[in-house]
């Protein structure tokens, strides 16, 4: 290959006797080397670039990629759920406390009628025995009149019968008794 | 003292075969590329570990580039500019250990890589859009007294493609090893003279590892350049109305 094609290319400046260098991109007879070997080198890393290191690097990639955004997801349905579950507890709270608003309503309107209806029923019957009192009260101060008017008769005649030594008669004395204010 | 293109020069390994130096970094790229890869992404870890995130912003960042130029569509040449970009950048940083061969320093190899890109929108152009492909070379809305121009424009544009692509890769590669060696080698000379000269031999150093590490940025600047430009040109193929 070092044929000595001194021709156009000068010599060295020194050290005479050694090969000629040229001007080694400009060689031609070198070319088909170099452009079958880069042929051969490149296809190779193609080849293998194409078909063993980019498919692995871009599958890590990928799969880096499809877990983030499945973890994102995950993520995003249980805070979605966490929410579901905070607004149902809401709901269950306020549901338990309108139940329970009802509840105490219930039981104090309860308890305020049944309070109604024995108050009543106490009423009632003190009414009941107040004018049965009453009655017992007014029958006996009928009878004590009834009694009064007798003695007040007897009495009468008796004092008649004493002063004038005979007993009047008893028509004389109802008369008299039923003279208002004598 | 060695001359600084001697770093370019094509030695043969194996003759029979053709496999040379330059044959031996391509090979190494590639095993330092697919090993690199497979080992960094072995634990297919939900949660990377720094090697897996290397691997992994280089797939975002190609990815990216391919997507905001190209579009979705253009994600089906994914692998193709993934190759190209992983290539280039592997080839060029190996370049940058000393002693090691640069493969793009070659410019019949950045040729071929860029006539790989145009050749790809070549076919695909006319196996996708058949005739309607060359509408490339007809802007819309231009006089039609000025269309034979411009169309001669947008093809000598369009060919002067791969030739930009590949020269661009090839001459910063080249000429960044190049100045290396060059202010290494006054290093050297420096040294070697003696006196008040081999005081100055530092200030030839300081420039080499400025350039060093200009070096590298050039080396990822310009795989990222050739990568850029490759999204660009295969968006033509997929929309080659302007």
């Amino acid at each position: 290959m070092a044929q000595a094609q001194t021709t156009h290319a000068e010599t060295e400046a020194h050290g005479g006797a050694h090969e000629d260098i040229g001007f080694p991109p400009f060689k031609t007879e070198t070319f088909g080397g170099q452009v079958l070997w880069l042929a051969i080198t490149f296809v190779a890393l193609y080849a293998l670039l194409s078909k063993l290191v980019l498919p692995r690097l871009s599958g890590i990639i990928e799969h880096r990629r499809v877990t983030i955004a499945g973890n994102l997801d995950e993520a995003a349905a249980m805070k979605s759920r966490a929410e579901a579950a905070g607004a149902a507890y809401e709901k269950a709270l306020s549901e338990a406390k309108t139940r329970a608003q009802a509840l105490a309503q219930e039981a104090r309107s309860q308890v305020s009628s049944e309070t109604e209806a024995k108050r009543k029923a106490l009423e009632a019957d003190l009414g009941k025995r107040l004018s049965e009192s009453e009655a017992v009260i007014a029958q006996k101060k009928a009878e004590a009149m009834a009694n009064v008017r007798g003695i007040a008769a007897e009495t009468a005649s008796a004092i008649v019968e004493r002063l004038t030594g005979k007993a009047p008669a008893p028509q004389v004395v109802e008369a008299a008794l039923d003279q208002p204010n004598a | 003292m060695a001359s600084p293109i001697e770093q370019f020069q094509i030695k043969p390994i194996i003759p029979v075969i053709n496999f040379t130096n330059s044959s031996l970094f391509m090979v190494g790229a590639v095993a330092v590329i697919v090993g690199g890869l497979m080992l960094a992404t072995r634990k297919r870890a939900l949660v990377p570990g720094r090697a897996q995130s290397v691997a992994e912003v280089l797939h975002d960042f190609v990815a990216g580039t391919l997507r905001d130029a190209a579009g979705d569509e253009g994600m089906k040449f994914f692998p193709l500019v993934f190759s190209l970009f992983m290539f280039v950048l592997t080839a060029n940083l190996l370049g940058m250990i000393p002693g090691f061969f640069t493969v793009t320093s070659h410019v019949i190899v950045t040729f071929s890589l860029a006539i790989l890109v145009i050749g790809t929108v070549i076919v695909y152009g006319f196996v996708k859009h058949g005739t309607h492909f060359l509408g490339l070379f007809v802007p819309s809305g231009v006089p039609a007294w000025l269309l034979p121009f411009i169309v001669v424009i947008e093809l000598i544009s369009f060919l002067s493609r791969p030739i930009s692509l590949s020269l661009r890769l090839f001459a910063n590669m080249l000429a960044g090893h190049i100045a290396l060696k060059v202010f290494a080698g006054f290093v050297v000379a420096l040294l070697g003279a003696g006196g008040a000269l081999t005081i100055l031999a530092p200030l030839p150093l300081l420039m080499a590892v400025a350039l060093m590490a200009l070096e590298f940025l050039v080396a990822a600047l310009q795989a990222y350049v050739f990568t850029v430009l490759t999204c660009i040109y295969l968006n033509d193929a997929l929309h080659p109305g302007h």
